[in-house]
């Protein structure tokens, strides 16, 4: 076990763990988070999707330790206390179903309009590919990010 | 609109475990396992009471005995209730999945959400309007025929001063009239009063779109689901399945693990796990547990032979439907009569639910019996009998309650989870949550079965047809059934010893075409290995309806060819009911639809394209899809570029979630038929992860989508959940002929299949 220190959604915390326990762990069980998704563990799907200084990172395969001094978002914090404009977008859409990927779309939906703020459908594409939504709600994500290049 | 981080509305649902007094339209919170302490009636499928209620803010509650998956089947039981008072649907309350609170509807299951569950409800809260009705007349001192309901207010006709509200009238109290209930339990469950239903005339909510009530949760990330209950000493766990199906465990090394603290193993029979305080401790338990298990033959056959396999095994079980013909030799004279025979197989692979997140669940089994159980399956009610059932407890002492869950699409690894995790708390002695891992969600929940398909037509010589005969052969639809409630149909229960009851059956094409002589048979084979079989089959969504109508509508399209029809045309031709012929001219008129009678291969450099129809029917609901597919011809890469879905499910109760309903439908049926095939080795499900799984990605998603709703208001709602899923497979591999000539016989249509054939 090692005393660390990650800094999550603007608070810093101190926890006590495996140095190569999953950011994902720490989160949930450590912080108590509820939000970030165990998907599959193996960063193929996005469930559990943060960002670390800006970045998309599936939290599942990071080493808590790694992100010591870095500022990591979680989609409850997204927003700082309020929507951010991507998820408002995908309120206003209805995207999700059964809503237990969210975590990667949103995340990285927010990240490239961080970038790129009036993406193409391809850049779209591009920035979202790899994304796992099993209830398939594809066609109302692009509307979503859509709506949120022109808010 | 600015929306507002707010945990409170989740604390007040999340199941706190108080005993208290139950009031209408409370929530989770308050529960009592006997009888006769709560003031509400007993929750019996006879009491008015146990499907509506009034809030003293005159409010209205709806119980629903079912659950929603994310499509708004909640938000359509508002408006059914909604309609039947003349209320705003915001001011209908719907509580579901909670055994507490109410009774057992069937959970989400055969796209029976609104038609069935809402049916019920409705028609309960016609009844609690005939006797808001009687009670405002007799404290208005007027008739009821002279009372006007608006919004929660009931005044008298011409005097709207005189009026009475609904929570001035029964707020916070409970009817406590009986309905006439009509003996079952589940989807076909049935309720009616006295009262007569609303004039479809007169409907006001039917037809407009209110919002999901769940989306801002799940989107803000303020929405807990069943992955994040906490309950205090609560131990995670984790399970460990045979590397080889079939094998069990003969000796555990319980010291293997002793390094991660508090990490114990639970052994029940042939049934092994570990759990730990901290769920990073029992992921790595799991993963460092050292086990050796029983020698066993290889269960499966090779992958590749799997459709010779389904030819040559023994049927043990034959059904289905005669339609016109008397019986096979009948089927078989009419054949002899023809001038031409065409014939074809189709094949499709094992597919699985594959959900978003391992299944998972929260059992806290007391000494005392009384146990609770969160679930993320969409049959909480027959989970929580599962529950008993496999503890050998009451039903009454166990209480199932819903939450939101990472998906489901039939009978996914959920109901699989809650046993689990009863077995472990039982062990334990403490409250557990058991969420498996990837490799046993992909590679351990029940599956859609592997089938084969065979079509034959028989042509006289002016190419009518004049006999028809559609087979097919597969394992059980059943191995398990969709059905939770017993231990024999789960893994826990199969490990613990419980020997499974497979309901050997299957089904047969749901459509309309008319021929002289049409026969739908269908044979069952037993299943490779019999109990903790990782290729078991059960329901997934639409259960067997992609796979037996990609090979009914692909070989319509090829009669259709070969008598010299366009595909259009001869759909209409033979579809003998109003509605379907009705659908197919929408679906045609929309896409813009050339009429053909050949493949018409259009090239664009490397990409050919095409398009290409299909139709079925779903328990009274009926969808016409057209594809147009872009197939390039250098990687055999199919995209389905746009869809047209003609539907016809009787009234539309909301467009929009309807819209989107479809759009889900056609995107995962998409990623069913291009991409989904579940792998396995001699051995084992080699098919465990997304890699090895894939679906459809965001780079695939078709650029357009365009629904055409036809709305029939004198028809009850049929349902939505799945009837676009079903033609989606046909419509594509009709498209893939136009673009290319090439008729594809074998699911999923992967770019190496394509390539293959254009070779």
């Amino acid at each position: 076990m090692t005393k660390m220190s990650i800094n999550v959604d603007g608070k810093t915390h101190g926890i006590d763990a495996d140095a190569d326990m999953p950011l994902l762990y720490a989160l949930r069980d450590d912080l108590g988070l509820r939000n970030p998704k165990f998907g599959c563990g193996l960063a193929q799907c996005g469930a559990c999707t943060v960002l670390v200084d800006g970045e998309p990172v599936r939290s599942c395969i990071t080493p808590v330790e790694s992100v010591q001094g870095r500022k990591v978002v979680t989609l409850a914090g997204l927003g700082g206390g309020k929507a951010h404009k991507i998820q408002e977008a995908f309120i206003a859409e209805q995207v999700p179903q059964c809503g237990y990927c969210i975590n990667g779309w949103v995340m990285s939906a927010a990240a490239l309009l961080e970038k790129t703020p009036k993406p193409s459908d391809d850049q779209i594409k591009e920035a979202l590919t790899g994304l796992k939504c099993r209830c398939a709600t594809h066609i109302s994500i692009m509307r979503a990010v859509k709506r949120a290049a022109q808010a | 609109m600015n929306h507002q981080i707010n945990r409170r509305h989740f604390l007040a649902g999340a199941g706190a475990l108080t005993v208290s007094v139950l009031m209408p339209g409370e929530k989770a919170k308050a529960w009592v396992p006997t009888e006769g302490t709560a003031l509400r009636p007993k929750l019996d499928p006879k009491n008015l009471s146990s499907y509506i209620s009034v809030n003293s803010d005159g409010t209205v509650v709806a119980y629903f005995g079912k659950m929603d998956m994310g499509q708004g089947t909640d938000v359509g039981v508002a408006q059914m209730v909604a309609e039947e008072l003349d209320l705003s649907p915001e001011k209908v309350h719907v509580p579901m999945g909670d055994t507490a609170t109410t009774v057992n509807q069937g959970g989400a299951s055969g796209s029976t959400g609104v038609s069935h569950g809402g049916a019920a409800l409705r028609n309960a809260a016609a009844e609690a309007r005939l006797i808001l009705s009687e009670m405002a007349a007799k404290s208005l001192g007027a008739s009821p025929g002279d009372l006007v309901f608006n919004d929660g207010v009931i005044s008298v006709k011409g005097q709207p001063d005189k009026k009475v509200t609904f929570g001035q009238i029964i707020g916070g109290r409970w009817f406590t009239a009986e309905v006439e209930w009509n003996g079952k339990f589940g989807n076909r469950l049935a309720v009616k009063g006295r009262a007569k239903l609303k004039d479809p005339k007169d409907y006001k909510v039917y037809g407009t779109s209110p919002p999901r009530r769940d989306v801002v949760g799940k989107v803000l990330g303020t929405q807990d689901f069943v992955t994040d209950i906490k309950l205090p000493g609560m131990l995670h766990g984790r399970s460990i399945f045979p590397p080889v199906a079939g094998a069990v465990p003969v000796k555990v090394d319980a010291a293997s693990i002793a390094n991660i603290p508090g990490a114990k193993v639970v052994h029940v029979k042939d049934f092994l796990g570990v759990v730990a305080p901290r769920e990073w401790d029992a992921v790595k338990a799991a993963r460092q547990l050292k086990v050796e298990w029983s020698k066993v033959k290889d269960p499966f056959v090779e992958q590749k032979d799997i459709y010779n396999h389904i030819r040559k095994a023994k049927v043990i079980k034959t059904g289905g439907a005669k339609k016109n013909a008397k019986d096979a030799s009948v089927v078989e004279a009419a054949f002899k009569k023809a001038a031409k025979v065409i014939e074809a197989t189709y094949e499709w692979p094992y597919q699985s639910h594959a959900s978003m997140g391992p299944g998972c669940a929260v059992v806290d089994y007391q000494p005392n019996g009384i146990t609770t159980l969160w679930t993320g399956s969409q049959k909480p009610h027959y989970g929580a009998e599962g529950v008993a059932n496999i503890l050998g407890l009451k039903q009454d002492l166990v209480r199932g309650i819903w939450v939101p869950g990472p998906g489901s699409y039939g009978r996914n690894d959920a109901g699989d989870a809650s046993m689990i995790a009863a077995v472990m708390s039982k062990a334990t002695g403490k409250p557990v949550r058991y969420q498996a891992m990837r490799h046993e969600a992909s590679g351990w929940d029940p599956k859609s079965a592997a089938s084969i398909h065979t079509v034959r037509a028989g042509l006289d010589k002016d190419n009518n047809v004049i006999a028809w005969h559609f087979h097919s052969k597969s394992f059980d639809r059943l191995n398990v059934a969709s059905n939770e409630s017993n231990p024999a149909d789960n893994l826990a229960g199969q490990m613990l010893g419980v020997k499974p009851k497979p309901r050997k059956t299957y089904a047969t094409p749901s459509e309309s075409y008319k021929f002289p002589v049409k026969h739908q048979t269908w044979e069952v084979i037993a299943p490779m290995l019999e109990a903790v079989n990782p290729l078991r089959s059960s329901h997934l969504r639409d259960p067997l309806g992609p796979e037996i109508h990609f090979a009914n509508e692909s070989f319509i399209d090829e009669v259709a060819y070969a008598t010299g029809m366009d595909p259009i045309e001869f759909r209409i031709k033979h579809a003998e009911h109003p509605r379907d012929k009705a659908i197919l001219k929408a679906a045609a008129e929309k896409f813009g639809w050339k009429p053909h009678t050949k493949a018409q291969q259009k090239r664009n450099g490397d990409i050919a394209n095409g398009y290409g129809v299909a139709y079925a029917q779903r328990n009274g609901t009926r969808v016409a899809i057209i594809a147009e597919v872009d197939v390039n011809l250098k990687t055999g890469k199919v995209w389905g570029k746009r869809f047209v879905v003609a539907h016809d499910c009787g009234v539309v109760i909301n467009p929009q979630l309807l819209t989107q309903t479809i759009e889900g439908n056609i995107a995962q049926a998409l990623s069913r038929a291009t991409y989904e095939e579940v792998k396995f080795s001699k051995s084992n499900v080699t098919s465990v992860d997304w890699e090895t799984y894939p679906i459809l990605d965001i780079k695939d998603v078709p650029a357009k989508v365009e629904c055409v709703l036809i709305n029939r208001q004198e028809i009850g709602p049929t349902g939505a959940g799945e009837g676009s899923m079903r033609p989606v497979a046909g419509a594509i591999a009709n498209a893939i002929y136009d673009a290319t000539g090439i008729r594809i016989r074998q699911a999923p249509f992967t770019p190496e299949r394509i390539k293959e054939r254009m070779a």
